[in-house]
């Protein structure tokens, strides 16, 4: 035995007596991972948050997370002689005169996108494969709350330097907590400490930025990972892979090194990101000062849907026995949003409502053979796009030399006929697939290659699949519509509820209309024809 | 590991499969890579990962030699760039490099040398038995039995009552987060007399230093020795437009809130409080940038586009008797965006 190993196994050995690690890592090391590229995403997000720890806890050395006004007598000569918040001196300060300073302000705001992108897309994968469904709810209820925190966070940082663009944003936030109903005003004033700007809410933003949040957002993703670490991962169906198993590569070493080697390319080209495209040079944007305002105002992507809301909202306000309820403010800033993450949330139960599956699901869903999930979800990411056009509706104005004007109204219209558009267009999509695959398995695939008939007519040639590819087409199921039962279980006639009904009516939308996947007796039959 | 196998010498042709076209084949058969049968092509993958290693570590001494040597006020021109701090960037694409190349080889090494055989494990029901879920509502009753929960409400009812009561101090204990907001959305600095100065010189106006068509930046101006703070600036700028006095349209009890053509505007957004910093002098629009309210100053910054529902507050203005132009009032209504005091 070498020394190495002999002291290796001596502190494997203090570890395990006094913590007995060994039986959980025999048990957990060998672990079994599914590997496919939609499997990554989630990961991204997770090595984002790693790196937005690893660099905000690097700006927290430097960064002061204080109000005072001051006048500004640093390098960094445009300036020079303004008054200005210490938060955002301290800011222009990290990024001139801190060596790897503008570097890691970079990282840490590339990777906040990241993060937020990766969230995102991360989410659609696990929506239009059916990932949520039984006993996987719970992950997407903390996905969603993480989402939700994220971008709660990423507002936060945004808003800590202190610059012009970031006040404004705040300012935007102050007016809609002061257009709730009833308490708006006071809670404006409790979380200000006073009127709006007064001298305390970086400080306090600070801590929520740099402690609490990050805090939940920490404690939630060790849920999230327990729990995939628990169920188990889904995998994509496919020959060999069943409700009953799972088919991947063991934790160790293969998972390990690919996810490990993984985490430093992402921090790689996060970093590459940072050291290349800058974003927020907040020295040229000047400090807030509540009566100025720069053109073009754009808050992150992650916000710009709610800005795009805010913008196309139509300007109704209500004056009544002495009060004012603004429903310019309170519809897209807070109803139509509530909306939206509370019908996310709900999705998975919606959805088994509706089918009546109670069943545990471990193999993933094909978009295509979920026509009507994956409308809706067309049909949802459809909304958010047309808000987020909107959201950047100056700057689209002046790009493609359109007026605001048509732009807002195109976003009016759009937002409530697109969607539909998408959904309808989007299940039509998906049942022509759904064709396609049933044409492979029966007739072949097409094999690019004309052959002429002694008609004259050139016909293309189908190869037959195997028998493999003939299993990924088939495997899926074809669920029934949940008819309403008119009769109870002793031939008497009653009448439906209204639940029931709705119920019975939203199954027949979603599997009313499907294209019959080939049976072995459709095989069978055409194997005859042919010989 | 008793529920692990390896997925290609198990799974099996399932008997199944000559009869059924569409039954489960079990996994395709394994295909093998180059470095899995040919020694060479291991060993050269082996040197390919060891070289992204080694070149991520002569990266990072590039680093440490840009930290060292690269003065930190040097700036270099790169084209699509522009004018870039010349240590920032070098300290990042070498720290990219010497991250992503780790990242690489280790990716490398785990493609094209480690065991590439799927592995199968079974899933396990994830629902306890009924066996385990009586045992645990056993475990429950029996606790609460042995702590005596039902039989001494006394101790139950005061546990509780005591409970909810101490969850109400930390409401108490947040109170002073801040004031109450008493009146302070409904006031400005503006009052009867007070002068118009400009924003940010603080110099009086007199109507013959603004021109037809043009605007003004205004502030309060401030008796001496007390200075306009951050909060004071959320409500009292004021935006200044010189039209001809016959292009207004106002309403009749504000025709003589005019002066010579000169009308005045609170300059926070009725909508968001944004400044509303655009003026556009053919059309005669004042526009917030923050999401696009138009205001049409000849009829009094009525709304004429976006999602504001209330006109500018108008400042009616005069001069005194040296000619400045001054408030002849304080605002009549609160500036800025509405609140649920807010009576009008
Ligand atoms: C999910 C997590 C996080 C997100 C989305 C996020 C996002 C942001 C963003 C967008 C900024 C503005 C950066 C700029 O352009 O100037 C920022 C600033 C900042 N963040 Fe974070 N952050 C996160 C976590 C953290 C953590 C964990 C810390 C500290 C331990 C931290 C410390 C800071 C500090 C000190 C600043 C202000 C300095 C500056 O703006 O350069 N952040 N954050
Ligand atoms: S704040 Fe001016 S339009 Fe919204």
């Amino acid at each position: 035995m070498t020394t190495g190993k002999r002291i290796g196994g001596s502190v494997a050995n203090f570890v395990d007596e006094r913590t007995g690690a060994g039986r959980a890592l025999k048990k957990n090391l060998g672990k079994v991972f599914p590997d496919h590229w939609s499997f990554m995403l989630g990961e991204v997000a997770m090595y984002s948050f790693v790196i937005l720890l690893l660099s905000g806890t690097f700006l927290t050395f430097f960064f002061v997370p204080s109000q005072e006004e001051i006048i500004y007598q640093g390098n960094y000569a445009p300036l020079s002689g303004l008054s200005m918040s210490q938060a955002y001196a301290s800011t222009v300060d990290m990024s001139f005169d801190v060596r790897g300073g503008m570097l890691m302000r970079q990282v840490h705001h590339w990777s906040a996108l990241i993060f937020l992108a990766a969230m995102v897309v991360h989410m659609m994968r696990v929506f239009f494969t059916g990932a949520y469904r039984k006993p996987r709810e719970f992950n997407w209820i903390i996905g969603v709350g993480l989402l939700t925190l994220g971008i709660v966070e990423g507002f936060l940082g945004y808003s800590l330097p202190d610059d012009l663009l970031s006040g404004t944003g705040i300012r935007i936030a102050e007016a809609i907590i002061q257009a709730v109903p009833l308490v708006g005003t006071y809670v404006a004033f409790f979380l200000f400490g006073g009127g709006f700007p007064g001298t305390i809410f970086i400080s306090r933003i600070y801590t929520i930025h740099v402690l609490l949040v990050p805090g939940i957002i920490l404690a939630l993703i060790t849920a999230h990972v327990l729990l995939v670490w628990f169920q188990k991962h889904t995998q994509y169906p496919g020959p060999g892979r069943t409700e009953k198993n799972v088919v991947g590569f063991p934790l160790l070493p293969v998972y390990m090194a690919k996810a490990g080697g993984f985490f430093f390319i992402v921090f790689g080209i996060t970093t590459f990101l940072g050291a290349v495209a800058s974003i927020n040079p907040i020295w040229l944007y000047g400090p807030y000062n509540p009566s100025q305002i720069s053109a073009g105002s754009q808050p992150d992507w992650y916000m710009g849907w709610l800005d795009g809301l805010v913008r196309m909202a139509p300007n109704w306000e209500t004056h009544a026995f002495g009060h004012t309820v603004s429903w310019n403010i309170l519809i897209p800033g807070l109803i139509v949003p509530g909306i939206m993450f509370t019908g996310l949330a709900l999705w998975p139960f919606i959805e088994s409502w509706v089918t009546g599956d109670k069943r545990e699901h471990h193999l993933l869903e094909r978009p295509r053979n979920a026509p009507t999930r994956t409308a809706v979800g067309a049909m949802a990411l459809t909304f958010t796009m047309v808000t987020l056009i909107n959201g950047g509706n100056d700057l689209l104005a002046i790009t493609f030399d359109l007026s605001i004007n048509q732009i807002m109204w195109f976003s009016r219209i759009g937002v409530f006929v697109l969607p539909p558009i998408a959904y309808f267009v989007t299940k039509r999509i998906c049942l022509g697939l759904q064709h396609k695959d049933r044409d492979t398995v029966l007739h072949g695939r097409e094999s690019g290659r004309l052959v002429m008939l002694p008609s004259g007519e050139f016909i293309e040639v189908h190869e037959p699949i195997d028998q493999y590819a003939r299993y990924s087409l088939t495997n899926h199921e074809q669920p029934e519509v949940v008819e309403l039962q008119l009769e109870d279980a002793h031939g008497v006639a009653r009448p439906g509820s209204v639940k029931e009904k709705i119920r019975a009516r939203l199954s027949r939308g979603m599997y009313g209309e499907q294209v019959q996947k080939p049976t072995e007796k459709d095989l069978l039959e055409l194997e005859d024809g042919h010989h | 590991m008793s529920d692990t196998h390896s997925g290609h010498e198990s799974s099996g042709h399932q008997s199944s499969t000559a009869l059924s076209p569409l039954a489960d084949p079990g996994l395709p058969p394994h295909v093998y890579r180059r470095a899995d049968t040919e020694p060479r092509a291991a060993k050269k993958a082996e040197r390919q990962v060891a070289i992204l290693f080694a070149l991520s570590a002569v990266s990072t001494v590039a680093f440490v030699a840009s930290f060292v040597g690269i003065e930190k006020d040097a700036f270099i021109f790169i084209p699509l760039f522009g004018s870039t701090q010349a240590q920032q960037l070098a300290l990042g694409m070498t720290l990219a490099l010497s991250l992503f190349l780790i990242g690489a080889g280790a990716v490398h090494w785990a493609k094209t040398l480690m065991p590439d055989h799927e592995v199968i494990q079974d899933r396990h029901e994830l629902r306890s038995s009924d066996e385990d879920r009586q045992g645990v509502i056993e475990v429950f009753r029996e606790g609460a039995e042995a702590a005596g929960l039902g039989r001494r409400s006394l101790i139950k009812r005061t546990l509780l009552g005591s409970m909810g009561l101490v969850t109400l101090t930390p409401i108490l204990l947040l109170r002073d987060l801040g004031p109450l907001p008493g009146k302070q959305l409904e006031t400005t600095n503006w009052e009867a007399g007070r002068r118009l100065v400009t924003d940010p010189d603080g110099k009086p106006l007199k109507a013959s230093d603004i021109q037809v068509g043009a605007v003004a930046h205004i502030l309060p101006e401030m008796p001496e020795g007390s200075e306009l703070t951050l909060n004071d600036m959320v409500k009292d700028p004021v935006i200044l437009v010189r039209l001809r006095p016959e292009d207004f349209n106002l309403p009749a009890d504000r025709k003589d809130w005019v002066h010579e053509g000169i009308i005045a505007f609170s300059k926070i957004c009725s909508h968001m409080g944004c400044a509303v910093g655009l003026y556009e002098q053919q059309t005669h629009h004042l526009l917030c940038p923050c999401h696009q309210s138009t205001f049409d100053v000849e009829t009094g910054a009525q709304v004429i586009f976006g999602p504001a529902a209330r006109p500018l507050p108008q400042l009616a203005i005069t001069v005194d008797s040296e000619g400045y132009l001054i408030a002849k009032q304080g605002f009549t209504e609160p500036v800025g965006p509405s609140f649920w005091e807010r009576s009008s």
